[in-house]
């Protein structure tokens, strides 16, 4: 009997000196690696900008993806266009990827009238049916079963897709994550699970989340592959993702993938991580920075440079300052529209209470960004 | 006497509990070492060790399953559900289990413990940081359902609860944490379960709240006066079981009642508390019973001022139930 079931391979490309192994290297295109690295940049720019409106009680809230844009800009960028994408919560790197306007995020995270959740849900609870992209939940977990599901569909209509779902090293725990692993093994389900080993559940470290050595081995027990990826290398990251992408889309069935990565933040902006992580340990996670890694490997190659840098930070941070300024001067959302969407149609419960809440006086604070 | 908050209060309960009866443990997310998102175990697992004070995996339904078997070996857990949106995952343990143990093994396996979750809105928390699920767990036969207003009755309402046999969903209105602040005595004391307070005497309508809203029916009802209307205003403090007494005896001084929640209505507390006083006292009263409360949406985010039942809109049903 085997005590101990260690998967220790982790799939890394880039090297120090910045470059690439070429035995894992995915060959992307120059204009692709370019077109990645300028999303990296914006990705971290808005996150700062978000946190920094928080704490100046601008908008009420920011959960970013500080340390985890590589693992979440890699594997986003290794689906197909008419691939699916099931978002935890830090996603919204993924989603401009996708296509969302910068301005309409930007309108979630003001819950104002434009937001295509209507100001509904907290900010970053952002939905992105266009794009390909579910609807952000907090209750943790929820999205991988409904992922799994959603690509079983589309198997069992014969369209040949995949459904990425992401979910973070704390969500292993729930019910959710073992249902939608099992489900995923005995349908064979076109799905390529993402769990991003940031190391931490808010205040609690993976140590006492699980006593596996790895994530990505919880997969075999369900008949599922697992893998695991430096989650701070970009390249690694879509080399693993495209691997299991393709081979759902083939009828291969899913693939669990662990992104080791460093949440280099609070888990948001209602966390202090001083009150439980030392400053030293985050230093030394800030050093594997994933957007000077992959800077390095494009500078190395001649795609990238100082100046290049600064025009794009020049261009990036205008339009940021003028999505800022228009979502921050948009309407609130109009208070008749709380009674829509609950049903396809209102019953006449909600028409009595619709009727009775235009009628009544508002309190003060109503319709605050 | 120390002043406290509530999250100061519910904090010396548990102290005291801990330092008292070696059976007591608690568990749940971030309880541990940081002492809960909103710090209300602060500094416990430094003074009563891991093993007492317990961050587990992320996993409702492990804690409240795992709390369960603590409680049948006889032990005395106190979970932490982060949030009271977030119970749903151990929906089934609670009201499957653990509700129904004592019953179904004939009294062999009682089950006690006490279930703590902030819970409420007007923190602009949206869908999920907001809900006020009491009702669910008021509908399962063999739960206790407590809810203080302030941190004297916190303290006292939880250590009540917490030498109470039966299992108790203990719901700390997160709204009012910090900004409600009262003298707390040191010591030990209790506020006994099923005893509703009056915070307010009047003769002319019923008002009953509990939880963040007492404050809101308060501001209703002194505006009320300023109108020549005398409410008398009710913290139940415990939901269930309800003190039957005390609602029924003070709506039949009043014949007139106004309930206000912040749960959606349909088949909220308020529901369940008309039926009872049309059962009990209707022919004391002299006006059709209202209801204030979150209306039948989910809990929204930038509109949740327009949805809570705040004062605003509790005071012309106060009007209305006066005059009708
Ligand atoms: C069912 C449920 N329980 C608790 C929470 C509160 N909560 C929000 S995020 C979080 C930690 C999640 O950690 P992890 O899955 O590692 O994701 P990360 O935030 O690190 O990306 C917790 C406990 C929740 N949102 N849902
Ligand atoms: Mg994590």
């Amino acid at each position: 009997m085997r005590e101990e079931f260690v998967l220790d391979e982790v799939v890394t490309v880039l090297r120090e000196d910045g470059s690439a192994d070429p035995a894992t290297d995915p060959g992307l295109p120059e204009d692709t690696l370019v077109r990645l690295y300028k999303h990296l940049v914006l990705t971290r720019a808005v996150d700062e900008r978000l946190v920094t409106l928080q704490r100046q009680g601008r908008i009420g809230f920011h959960i970013g993806s500080l340390g985890e844009e590589a693992a979440i800009l890699g594997s986003a960028a290794a689906l197909y266009d008419d691939d699916w994408l099931f978002p935890c919560y830090r996603e919204f790197g993924a989603l401009l990827l996708r296509g969302m306007p910068l301005q309409t995020y930007l309108d979630n995270m003001y819950g104002n009238g434009r937001d295509p959740v209507k100001g509904r849900q907290m900010p970053d609870h952002y939905t992105g049916r266009p794009y390909r992209f579910g609807s952000v939940s907090s209750p943790i977990g929820t999205q991988i079963t409904q992922a799994v599901g959603f690509s079983w569909a589309a198997k069992l209509r014969g369209e040949k897709i995949a459904a990425s779902v992401y979910f973070g090293d704390g969500a292993t725990s729930s019910s959710e994550f073992h249902n939608g692993l099992n489900f995923a093994g005995v349908f064979k389900t076109p799905t390529v699970f993402l769990c991003r080993n940031n190391g931490w559940a808010i205040s609690v470290p993976v140590a006492q989340q699980t006593a596996s050595p790895t994530f990505a081995q919880k997969g075999f027990a369900y008949g599922v592959p697992g893998v695991r990826c430096d989650g701070n290398d970009l390249l690694a990251v879509y080399k693993v993702t495209r691997d299991a992408v393709d081979r759902a889309r083939a009828g291969g069935g899913p693939t669990l993938i662990e992104l080791l990565t460093h949440r280099l933040s609070g888990h948001s902006t209602s966390d202090d991580p001083k009150a439980y992580r030392a400053e030293a340990e985050m230093q030394a996670e800030r050093a594997r920075d994933p957007l000077p890694r992959l800077r390095r490997h494009l500078e190395l190659r001649g795609l990238w440079s100082e100046a290049a840098q600064r025009a794009h930070t020049d261009a990036l941070e205008a339009g940021l300052k003028a999505a800022v300024q228009s979502a921050e001067a948009a309407a609130a959302p109009s208070v008749e529209t709380l009674f829509d969407d609950v049903f396809a149609a209102r019953p006449w419960h909600l028409e009595e209470q619709r009727a009775a809440c235009l009628a009544a006086p508002r309190a003060r604070g109503h319709g605050a960004h | 006497m120390p002043q406290m908050n509530m999250v100061q209060a519910i904090n010396d309960a548990l102290r005291l509990e801990l330092r008292r009866d070696p059976r007591v443990v608690l568990l749940g997310e971030d309880v541990g070492k940081v002492g809960g998102v909103f710090r209300v175990t602060q500094g416990l697992q430094e003074e009563f060790g891991a093993d007492r004070v317990i961050d587990t995996p992320l996993s409702e339904g492990g804690i409240i399953g795992a709390a369960i078997g603590m409680a049948l070996y006889g032990m005395r857990p106190v979970p932490e559900i982060q949030f009271s949106d977030f119970i749903f995952p151990a929906f089934d343990q609670i009201v499957s289990e653990l509700a129904k143990f004592r019953y179904r093994s004939g009294g062999e396996y009682p089950a006690g413990m006490v279930i703590r979750t902030p819970v409420g809105g007007g923190i602009r928390g949206g869908h999920y940081h907001s809900q006020s699920p009491e009702a669910y767990f008021i509908h399962t036969p063999g739960l206790k359902v407590v809810c203080p207003s302030n941190p004297y009755d916190a303290k006292g309402l939880l250590l009540a609860s917490l030498r109470d046999p039966d299992p108790v969903l203990f719901f700390e209105p997160k709204r009012v944490y910090r900004a409600a602040r009262a003298e707390v005595p040191e010591g030990d004391y209790t506020v006994p379960l099923s005893q509703a307070r009056v915070v307010r005497e009047g003769r002319g309508v019923t008002v009953i709240a509990w939880g963040a809203m007492l404050y809101e029916a308060l501001e209703a009802a002194n505006e009320a006066a300023r109108q020549g209307i005398d409410c008398e205003v009710l913290d139940l403090r415990t939901l269930w079981p309800v003190d039957i007494d005390a609602v029924v005896a003070s709506v039949k001084k009043t014949g007139r009642v106004v309930v206000v929640h912040e749960a959606p209505r349909s088949c909220g507390f308020g529901a369940e508390l008309i039926a009872l006083l049309n059962e009990k006292a209707f022919l004391h009263l002299e006006a059709p019973p209202v209801r204030v409360t979150g209306y039948d949406t989910p809990f929204p985010y930038t509109l949740e001022m327009d949805y809570l039942p705040l004062a605003a809109r509790i005071l012309p049903a106060l009007v209305e139930t006066a005059r009708y």
